[in-house]
C-alpha cells in the first residue's frame, strides 16, 4: 500500500477531503475513490480529451494531473456545472442533434464546449472545430457535435444592443 | 420499387423520430454506465506481461519476486492457462483449408508478436499488478520475426509456425466467364498495385472486463465490452466447462465498438479464469498503449489487379491477387478469412462486369493479429476497383460519372448476381448516381477545378459506387460450426401500467439500437414511443440471439420487434374483446387507445384492460387466461445478405509543396431500404464516413524491421479529429427489401466503405496534370511529396 497525504479541495461545489497517494491521477481519484465516473479515462497521455474538466478556471487534462497537487483546487467535473445555463444549454442540444453515439468522449466533449463558449459568445463552425480538437470520438465524426454548440451559441448569445 | 410490396403490414415507423435517445440525454448528463464505472466488493485487478519480441522462445518464467509484493493475489502463466482453459483454433468448416494454430489465454513456450500477453498478475489494484508486471522475469529467445506480406512470402523466409510449411492460412480463388479471354479482347487493360495500411479501431473505451465467479453455486457472471454477448455466453461456457444457464453476461453502455470487442481476446479469457480460481471478481480493462498492441488490428491487404475495358469504357473482367496479412493466428471465433474473403466478392460488385478471376492469399506474420471490422472487406474491394475504373476513364477520356453510369447494374437486370457470386435483390445505382450528380453541382466543382489549376492550385474530385454487405442470413457463421447465433428474439410485456418493456436480443454501442427498437415497437402497436422501455445486452434479460454486427440490428432485430409487437397488439384486442364482449376485428389499436374500428370511438384504455387483466381476472370468463407477455423469433430468410448501395465523392486540395491534403466537401448518396431514423441512419453513415477518411489520410500501425510496433500511442497513430474532418452531405433513395416484413437494411458500414476510396481517387484526379499517382495508403505528406517527385526515394 502507497503512503497516503490527506488533500482537501472543492468538487463540484462542495469541500472534499481525501487520502491519496503521490501516484493517483486526478482521474483515478476522481473515478476509483470517490466515485464520479463522468471524467472517462481513453488514453492516459493526455491525447484524447475524454477526462478533460474544469480546475480553478482552467480546462485541463485529469489523467495528467496528480491528485496530491489538488489540495486547495477547485474542480469541477462532467457531473458537475449546476445551475449553469451555458451547460445546460449544451446538454440538452448534445442530445437532441444526438451529437453522441456511444457516450465515451462526451464529458469531455461537453467541457470542452463550455470552455469555448464561455471565450467566444459565437464561435464559427472553423473555430469550434479547431477548439474540440483536443477531443477525440470515434463514433459521430464530429459534424453533430459542431451542429450542436453552434446551435447552442447561437441561441444563447445575446444580441450586442440588448446588454 | 414499382412493385406492390409482399408485406402488407408494413406501415412508415415514424414514432419517435424527432426525440432524443434516452442514451444520449443520460450520456449527455454524465450517467453513461460502463464497464469501468461499476464498483464491486472485493474486487481484484488484472495486469499482463507483454511479450517485447515479435517471435520468441519463452524460455523460462521466474515470478517469486512478483509475487513477493504485498498486494499481489495470483500470477497465472501460460502453462497454468493450459490447466484452466481449453484452446481455441480460429477456423470454420466454410473455410475449407483454413489453418491456425491451438490457442491459450497466455503464450506457451512462444510469443508470435509484440504485445501479446504471456503472464497475468491478480493484484489488489491495478497499480500494484502494474508493480508486479515489472518484477516478472522472462527470459525470451528471440527467433527471425515475419513483419511485411511481401516477406511472409519470399523463399526461405522464416516460418512464424514450424510446424506449417509456410505462412499461408488459407486461399482462395472465385472465378466467372472467362477472364483471361476477356483480356485478351479487351481495348484497354489498367492495372496497378495497391499497397493499403494496416489500421486499428480505436475505440475510445478501451476493451473491458469484469468477470465475477461465485463458486457456492458455479455461477459466471461478465460484465463485458462487448457487441455479442450471447456469443461470449456460449465460449465461456464451453471454454470453462460451466453450465449455460450458470453463466450470465451483462454489456452495459459499451464505449465504441465497431467489430473490435466481439472477437476472443486472451486477457478476457485470463480474467474469467482467474475469478473461477479465486472466487471474486477480476478486472481487465486495457490501458491505449495495450489497446495498440492487443486489440484485433484490419485492412492490410497488398493488391495487385488489373480490370479490361472496351474501347467505349465497358467494364468486362477483373484479375484480382489479394495478399492480406493477418498476425500469427486467424482469429476466434469469427476467423480472420472473412475479411479476404469479402474483400475479394466485393471487388467490381456495383458493376455490371461478367468475367473475374480473382485470388486470396491470407498470411501469417509476427504482428498483431487482424479480424473483422466496420466494413468487413469493404474498403479494400471499393478502393481497388474504384482506383482502376478512375484510371481507365482517364485513359479513355471518359468522365468518372458516365463511366460508372455506363457500368453500373441497371433496374432491368434484378435480381441480379455478381461475377463474384453476390445475389443482389435490387439495387438504385442509377439513381444514387444522378442524385449525387446534382448535389454535388459537379459542372461548377469541374469548372473551378480547372480554374484553379491555371493559377498552381490542385484540387481532386473523386467518386466511388459501392454495395453494402448488411443483414446476414440464416446460414452466417452457423454453417460453418460457430455457435453464433443468425436468429434474434424479442418478448414485449405490458405492465400493468398499460406500458410497454421490450427487451431484444440485438444490442446498443451507440448506434441508437434501443431508440430504433423503441419507435419499431410503438409503430407497430399503435402507442407512443413514450411508453417503450428498452433492453437490451444482457443474456439473463432478454431473449437468445445474434446481437449486433454486420449491420444486422436495425434490419433483422427491427424485423423481430415488429413481428412481436404485432403479435403483442393482436393479443391485447383479443382480450379487449373478451372483456367488452366483442369481436377481435371490432378493436384497433391506435394512437395508444383501443377503439372500435368502425367508429374511432374509444372502447377501452390500456391501463384499464391492464387493471382488469392484471388484478380482476376474476370477472372474465372462467378458463380465459389473459396474455400478457408475448415472444417471438425471427429469422432472416431468402437471400444470404441484403444489399444496400450508394455513392460518394469527395473534393479535396493537395498542397503540391507540404504534400498536405485538405478535405473540402464530402457527399453521400445511400440506398438503406426503409429508413427507421433518419437522424440516426445519417449519423451512423457520417460516423462511418470518418472511419474511412482516418483510414485513407491518417492511420497506420507502422512496425520496425524487427517487429516493434512504433505507432503505439495516441499520439503517433494519428485518428480523425475534428478540425480535418468536412462536413459530410447526405442524400438517400429508398428501396426496401422484401426479404423482410420491415423493408430495412442497414446502414453502419456504408460510409467507412467508400469514403477513404473517393479521396483517393480525388487525391489522384488533383495530381493528374502533374503526372503523380499515389496507390499506397495511407496518403501520408511524405508518400504525397514522393509520388510528386518532391521527394526522392
Amino acid at each position: 500500500m502507497d503512503p497516503q497525504y490527506p488533500i482537501s479541495f472543492t468538487l463540484n461545489g462542495r469541500e472534499v477531503r481525501q487520502e491519496v497517494s503521490t501516484r493517483t491521477t486526478l482521474a483515478d481519484l476522481l473515478r476509483h475513490q470517490i466515485g464520479l465516473t463522468a471524467t472517462h479515462v481513453g488514453c492516459e497521455q493526455g491525447s484524447c480529451g475524454a477526462c478533460s474538466l474544469m480546475v480553478d478556471g482552467r480546462m485541463i487534462r485529469s489523467c495528467l494531473v496528480f491528485a496530491i497537487q489538488l489540495d486547495g483546487a477547485v474542480v469541477e467535473t462532467a457531473e458537475g456545472f449546476a445551475e449553469d445555463p451555458v451547460m445546460d444549454a449544451l446538454r440538452k442540444g448534445f442530445a437532441d442533434r444526438n451529437a453522441l453515439q456511444c457516450g465515451f468522449c462526451t464529458g469531455g466533449m461537453l467541457v470542452a464546449a463550455r470552455d469555448l463558449l464561455n471565450r467566444e459568445t459565437a464561435p464559427s463552425r472553423e473555430v469550434i472545430r479547431e477548439f474540440i480538437s483536443g477531443n477525440f470520438c470515434r463514433c459521430t465524426g464530429y459534424e453533430a457535435i459542431v451542429d450542436a454548440i453552434s446551435q447552442v451559441a447561437q441561441a444563447t448569445a445575446q444580441p450586442q444592443d440588448a446588454v | 420499387m414499382t412493385q406492390p410490396s409482399k408485406h402488407p403490414e408494413r406501415i412508415a415507423v415514424i414514432a419517435g423520430q424527432d426525440r432524443p435517445r434516452r442514451n444520449a440525454i443520460r450520456h449527455a448528463q454524465g450517467r453513461g454506465r460502463f464497464v469501468d464505472d461499476i464498483a464491486f466488493a472485493n474486487l481484484a485487478h488484472l495486469a499482463v506481461v507483454r511479450s517485447p519480441h515479435a517471435h520468441a522462445e519463452i524460455r523460462h518464467i521466474d515470478v517469486s519476486r512478483a509475487l513477493a509484493i504485498p498486494g499481489v493475489v495470483a500470477i497465472y502463466t501460460g502453462e497454468d492457462m493450459t490447466k484452466l482453459c481449453k484452446p481455441w483454433v480460429g477456423a470454420l468448416d466454410h473455410f475449407p483449408g483454413l489453418r491456425s494454430p491451438e490457442q491459450y489465454p497466455l503464450a506457451v513456450d512462444r510469443a508470435c508478436w509484440n504485445g501479446e500477453p504471456v503472464v497475468a498478475v491478480v493484484a489488489e489494484s491495478r497499480a500494484i499488478a502494474e508493480d508486479a508486471v515489472d518484477q516478472v522475469e522472462v527470459a525470451y529467445d528471440a527467433l527471425p520475426a515475419v513483419i511485411g506480406i511481401r516477406a511472409s512470402r519470399a523463399p526461405g523466409t522464416p516460418l512464424v509456425h514450424p510446424q506449417y510449411d509456410s505462412n499461408l492460412a488459407f486461399e482462395m480463388t472465385l472465378t466467372a466467364g472467362d477472364a483471361e479471354a476477356a483480356f485478351e479482347a479487351a481495348d484497354l487493360v489498367v492495372e496497378d498495385v495497391l499497397d493499403l495500411g494496416r489500421q486499428t479501431g480505436l475505440t475510445l473505451e478501451p476493451r473491458s472486463i469484469v468477470a465475477d465467479y461465485d463458486p457456492s453455486l458455479q455461477t459466471l457472471t461478465a460484465h463485458h465490452s462487448t457487441q455479442t454477448p450471447y456469443q461470449m455466453q456460449d465460449l465461456f461456457v464451453r471454454h470453462f466447462d460451466l453450465s449455460e444457464e450458470n453463466v450470465r453476461v451483462i454489456s452495459p453502455d459499451v464505449g465504441g465498438s465497431f467489430g473490435m470487442k466481439l472477437h476472443v481476446y486472451g486477457e478476457e479469457m485470463v480474467a474469467v479464469a482467474a475469478s473461477i480460481q479465486l472466487g471474486r471478481p477480476v478486472k481487465f480493462v486495457a490501458d491505449r498503449m495495450e489497446s495498440f498492441l492487443s486489440d484485433i488490428h484490419l485492412r492490410e491487404h497488398l493488391v495487385h489487379a488489373k480490370m479490361a475495358l472496351s474501347k467505349d469504357g465497358d467494364i468486362t473482367a477483373m484479375i484480382v491477387e489479394d495478399e492480406t496479412g493477418i498476425g500469427p493466428f486467424s482469429v476466434y471465433p469469427r476467423t480472420s478469412a472473412m475479411e479476404g474473403n469479402q474483400a475479394l466478392r466485393l471487388m467490381g460488385a456495383p458493376y455490371k462486369m461478367p468475367n473475374y478471376d480473382g485470388h486470396l492469399s491470407v498470411l501469417f506474420q509476427n504482428k498483431a493479429p487482424t479480424c473483422q471490422y466496420r466494413a468487413v472487406g469493404h474498403p479494400i474491394g471499393v478502393t481497388v476497383t474504384e482506383h482502376l475504373v478512375d484510371k481507365a476513364a482517364r485513359q479513355l477520356g471518359l468522365d468518372p460519372f458516365d463511366i460508372r453510369q455506363r457500368n453500373v447494374v441497371t433496374q432491368d437486370m434484378y435480381p441480379h448476381t455478381t461475377a463474384t457470386g453476390y445475389i443482389l435483390e435490387r439495387l438504385s445505382h442509377e439513381e444514387c448516381l444522378t442524385r449525387l450528380h446534382d448535389m454535388m453541382d459537379y459542372p461548377s466543382l469541374r469548372a473551378e477545378q480547372a480554374a484553379l489549376r491555371e493559377k498552381g492550385i490542385y484540387r481532386g474530385i473523386g467518386i466511388a459506387a459501392f454495395i453494402e454487405i448488411t443483414n446476414p442470413g440464416p446460414a452466417f457463421y452457423g454453417i460453418g460450426g460457430a455457435r453464433i447465433s443468425s436468429q434474434d428474439g424479442c418478448v414485449i410485456k405490458i405492465e400493468p401500467s398499460g406500458k410497454f418493456r421490450v427487451s431484444v436480443s440485438v444490442t446498443e454501442q451507440g448506434q441508437g439500437t434501443e431508440t430504433v427498437m423503441a419507435q419499431v415497437a410503438a409503430t407497430y402497436l399503435g402507442v407512443d414511443v413514450g411508453i417503450i422501455d428498452v433492453t437490451t445486452g444482457d443474456t439473463e434479460r432478454t431473449p437468445y440471439g445474434g446481437a449486433t454486427w454486420a449491420s444486422r440490428g436495425a434490419g433483422i432485430g427491427g424485423a423481430t420487434v415488429m413481428k412481436c409487437a404485432l403479435a403483442m397488439k393482436a393479443n391485447l384486442l383479443e382480450i379487449t374483446a373478451v372483456v367488452l364482449q366483442g369481436k377481435p376485428e371490432d378493436y384497433d389499436l391506435t394512437n395508444g387507445e383501443i377503439v372500435f374500428k368502425e367508429t374511432g370511438q374509444s372502447a377501452i384504455t390500456l391501463d384499464e384492460l391492464c387493471r382488469i387483466a392484471y388484478f380482476r381476472p376474476d370477472t372474465l370468463p372462467p378458463d380465459y387466461h389473459p396474455q400478457l407477455s408475448i415472444s417471438r423469433h425471427f429469422v432472416p430468410q431468402g437471400t444470404p445478405f441484403d444489399f444496400t448501395n450508394g455513392v460518394q465523392a469527395s473534393y479535396l486540395e493537395v498542397d503540391t509543396q507540404t504534400g498536405i491534403v485538405t478535405l473540402l466537401d464530402h457527399w453521400v448518396v445511400e440506398d438503406c431500404g426503409v429508413i427507421l431514423n433518419k437522424q440516426l441512419v445519417d449519423e451512423q453513415i457520417r460516423g462511418g464516413v470518418v472511419h474511412g477518411l482516418g483510414g485513407i489520410l491518417f492511420e497506420e500501425c507502422l512496425y520496425s524491421d524487427s517487429g516493434q510496433m512504433l505507432t503505439s500511442t495516441m499520439a503517433d497513430y494519428l485518428a480523425p479529429l475534428a478540425a480535418e474532418m468536412p462536413d459530410i452531405q447526405i442524400d438517400h433513395v429508398c428501396t426496401p427489401t422484401e426479404m423482410t416484413p420491415l423493408g430495412a437494411k442497414g446502414v453502419g458500414e456504408a460510409g467507412t466503405a467508400a469514403a477513404g476510396s473517393v479521396v483517393l481517387n480525388a487525391v489522384n484526379d488533383a495530381l493528374s496534370p502533374l503526372d503523380a499517382t499515389l496507390t499506397q495508403t495511407p496518403l501520408t505528406p511524405e508518400r504525397i511529396l514522393r509520388a510528386l517527385g518532391v521527394v526522392a526515394d
